[in-house]
């Protein structure tokens, strides 16, 4: 009975142990005092105990529909099914801040864990920072968003979950995004300790990255499964908004991207290695900045903001102390680093630089774009609007160029590349490209121009990400068992980059698809009455109605005919739920490789026909299936024996360390 | 994405999507009319929404806007004309790729400008480091009085 007093107990102990290993490791660290910095790992392990056990406890209130704590009973309901009521926890603001902490908790008791081979200052500092981060948003929760609190009189049914929620893909959305919004605070906490420390060096490079990788691959999830999510659910096949708060996921996945690559040039030539510590406190900024965002109301009108403040000052005190503290210091130290390997234009450091600079230009439009409405309405009182065409008018034109440059980045040589021997190389893709061009040119004949070259462009693309494996295997040269014994003994992170190009090149094909083939019907439909695009014809068959466990389905059944020949049935919905008096649509959707048929259910007519939205959308599963090849790169690269164990670090490795005093 | 949003604020109770925001009997007969008319309400910001075009929202004022986008353009109105006519009577939030002008220069120009600054910032700061670079070489590469003298003595020693 007394759980949620445990749970708001334990993050209190949360609290005071966060304060202790933000601050003792950092003093042990200074004074050079081996055992006050030895106090950072397990504060580490006990405060992540501490805040899953104020999570479970939570998590307890909401299996047991415990309706006196305030929080259960605004977004639960008895008869929910269980994975609601789990993911009811998260689908708040008090509880998704608790998994805010409980990740950090987590990622910090990783690294106190598995981070044997650290030196012991730059551990105690990056523990100390990480936790510095766990007291703010710790405190915020107490002080602004606590989810413990009770209801004198405990109400006997709860109001239940926002019925849009109760949905697979929403609840594994927020932790997969969480996972990676706050898994990029460990490449974060470890900047700022190399910072305070003044010293840096490849190994360095080599330890964040394996964090970066794993945040990057879950952010990367988290966008896709969002965007799915956002494509079957809201009806109109749409799967990407430029809604303020997908840019808020957005900026910190292009940040990051870009800051895989650089700590790759500093790992291998001991170069980049100030733009490497600035996009690491960028990248975990821009992720606080998002949560600002979404989390302060700022985003539904500066008004909305000024009315309540508490929790969006509180945020934006805490990003004001971190992202401005990070900054300061960074502009103190910076100059101390010493800089390391020469490289010429055109190689692949050089190649490495272009792409971050892309990346960060393409990460800043988003960031104008997002910003500037509500920058420009705090000052001038003016409003603007600034949606997805202005998006698209401008980011397209930062994007295009890099996907170009993609395919020679692995193909240059470090510190002296050949250009022209890569250009070479790329004959093979771009000879793909050409054909593509020519292929879909013929298929379309009089659309738009723009789209067959599109196309060739992710052929390129994907064609491009293989040629180093295909030429370093000797596929198409040797016998296939000489190349398949070879590809087993290529380096990991070669298959990693290959894999997550490819994924690139992928995504790219899907989107071009989906937005320049995509087909559209419209009709009012009676039973018995057809509507069909492309080769299939769907015949509206009736409506029934079906009961489910907290709501009601009124599902419309439409047999599904190609050329004919019957392949299946369709069965969308509006799904209404009692608790809350509201509805939902469900979209049905049919696979057919991966193109998909998408129909959606407008609301019935007096007259007893029905409003429907039949949608054809070739290729648009590889939208989101490159992502997953993506993370599958990442998971490879992530894999690669040289990260795993830290690198042979010998004596040439010690003898790289370069204290910048 | 929408998700987020709704996840995270639950502030503010968002209206649940239908699946229909263009409905059967708004459609023109005419097909390349209503091309034209789903092109503009993909450019006209509904209203009441957050971030949602007039062609992706199923809420009335939206329904009321794409009808009367439809009605301009039979009315034969060119595009420019229609857009105009919005943005006088709702002002320009109805737009949702802003017009470029003083107050919104910043905005087009960014990102722009912030490519050609990065680039110049790579240009500069590789130019500078190659020369600090080239200078600590040559530094390095030039002898000490020691060693010059040093030199000297076994080359006149070698002479002799």
């Amino acid at each position: 009975m007394m759980i949620a007093e445990f749970g708001h107990y334990a993050l209190v102990l949360a609290l005071a142990l966060a304060l202790v290993q933000a601050s003792v490791p950092m003093i042990g660290a200074r004074k050079d005092d081996p055992v006050l910095m030895a106090v950072a790992g397990p504060t580490a392990v006990g405060q992540f105990c501490f805040v899953a056990m104020a999570f479970a406890a939570l998590m307890t209130c909401y299996v047991r529909s415990d309706f006196s704590v305030v929080n259960v009973f605004e977004n639960s309901h008895s008869a929910k099914p269980l994975v609601y009521k789990l993911s009811g926890l998260w689908g708040n603001h008090e509880g998704s801040m608790l998994l805010w902490v409980l990740i950090l908790s987590v990622f910090g008791a990783l690294v106190a864990l598995f981070g044997s081979n650290l030196p012991a200052r730059l551990k105690a500092n990056a523990l100390a920072v990480q936790s510095l981060i766990a007291v703010a948003f710790i405190l915020f929760i107490l002080v602004t968003s606590n989810p413990f609190l009770r209801i004198a009189e405990a109400p006997l049914e709860g109001r239940d979950l926002n019925p849009i929620l109760q949905d697979p893909g929403l609840a594994i959305h927020p932790p997969l995004l969480y996972l990676g919004y706050v898994g990029l605070s460990i490449s974060f906490s470890f900047a700022i300790a190399a910072l305070i420390d003044g010293r840096i060096d490849a190994a360095w490079a080599r330890w964040i990255r394996p964090w970066t990788l794993l945040a990057w691959m879950f952010l990367t999830l988290g966008i896709a499964m969002g965007s799915y999510w956002a494509y079957y659910t809201l009806g109109w096949g749409g799967w990407w908004f430029w809604d303020p708060v997908e840019n808020a996921s957005f900026m910190p996945w292009l940040a990051t991207t870009a800051l895989l690559h650089s700590a790759l040039v500093m790992e291998k030539r001991d170069a980049l290695k100030v733009w490497t510590i600035l996009l690491a406190i960028l990248a975990f900024s821009l992720s606080l900045i998002g949560t600002f965002l979404v989390r302060s109301g700022v985003l539904t009108s500066v008004h909305a903001f000024a009315t309540d403040p508490t929790r969006g000052v509180f945020i934006l005190a805490i990003l004001v102390l971190f992202i401005g503290g990070s900054l300061t210091l960074f502009a103190l130290r910076a100059p101390l680093l010493k800089q390391g390997g020469l490289f010429a234009p055109i190689s692949r450091e050089g190649a490495l630089v272009l792409n971050n600079l892309f990346l960060v230009s393409a990460c800043a439009t988003v960031f104008i774009g997002t910003l500037y409405p509500l920058a420009l309405e705090a000052l001038t009182g003016e409003k603007i609007s600034v949606g997805a065409p202005f998006f698209n008018a401008t980011f397209a034109p930062l994007f295009v160029p890099l996907l170009i440059a993609v395919p020679f980045g692995p193909l240059l040589a470090w510190k002296r590349g050949d250009l022209l021997g890569a250009a070479q190389r790329l004959v093979g893709a771009a000879g793909i490209a050409v054909i593509t061009v020519a292929v879909v040119f013929a298929m379309e004949g009089g659309g738009p121009i723009l789209v067959p070259f599109a196309i060739g462009l992710a052929f390129y693309v994907m064609a491009g990400a293989l040629t180093d494996i295909v030429e370093r295997t000797g596929l198409l040269k040797v016998p296939l068992a000489t190349a398949f014994a070879r590809a087993k003994g290529l380096p990991r992170s070669a298959w990693g980059a290959a894999f997550a190009h490819l994924g690139l090149g992928i995504t790219l094909l899907g989107v071009i698809g989906e937005t320049q083939w995509s087909l559209e019907r419209i009709a009012e439909l009676k039973p018995g009455q057809t509507i069909s695009v492309r080769r299939y014809e769907l015949q509206f068959d009736g409506v029934t109605t079906r009961q489910g466990p907290n709501y009601r389905d009124l599902v419309a059944h439409f047999t599904v005919r190609r050329h004919g020949d019957l392949i299946g049935v369709m069965e969308p919905s509006k799904r209404s739920f009692p608790s809350r008096g509201t509805a939902t649509s469900q979209t049905a959707l049919m696979t057919r490789g991966v193109s998909q048929l998408y129909l959606s259910l407008g609301d019935p007519n007096a007259d007893g026909s029905l409003a429907v939205r039949l949608y054809y959308k070739p290729l648009v599963l590889l939208i989101w299936l490159g992502a997953v090849v993506m993370v599958v790169g990442g998971a490879l690269s992530l894999s690669d024996r040289r990260l795993r164990v830290g690198a042979p670090r010998g004596a040439r490795g010690k003898a790289a360390l370069s204290p910048a005093e | 994405m929408k998700s987020l949003c709704l996840v995270m604020t639950l502030l503010t109770f968002v209206a649940v999507p239908s699946a229909i925001a263009v409905e059967p009997n708004e459609v023109l007969t005419d097909p390349a009319l209503e091309a034209r008319a789903r092109a503009l309400s993909k450019e006209l910001r509904c209203m009441v929404c957050q971030n949602q075009s007039i062609d992706d929202s199923e809420a009335p004022l939206a329904r009321d806007l794409r009808i009367l986008v439809r009605e301009r353009l039979q009315a034969g109105e060119s595009d420019r004309q229609v857009i105009d006519f919005l943005v006088a009577r709702y002002g320009e939030f109805v737009l949702l790729r802003p017009r470029f002008s003083w107050h919104t220069a910043l905005l087009w120009l960014g990102p722009a400008a912030m490519l050609v600054i990065g680039a110049c910032g790579i240009i500069v700061l590789a130019r500078r480091y190659r020369a600090n670079f080239d200078r600590a070489r040559a530094e390095q590469e030039r002898l000490t009085a020691a060693e010059a003298a040093r030199l000297s003595e076994i080359l006149r020693s070698g002479e002799g």
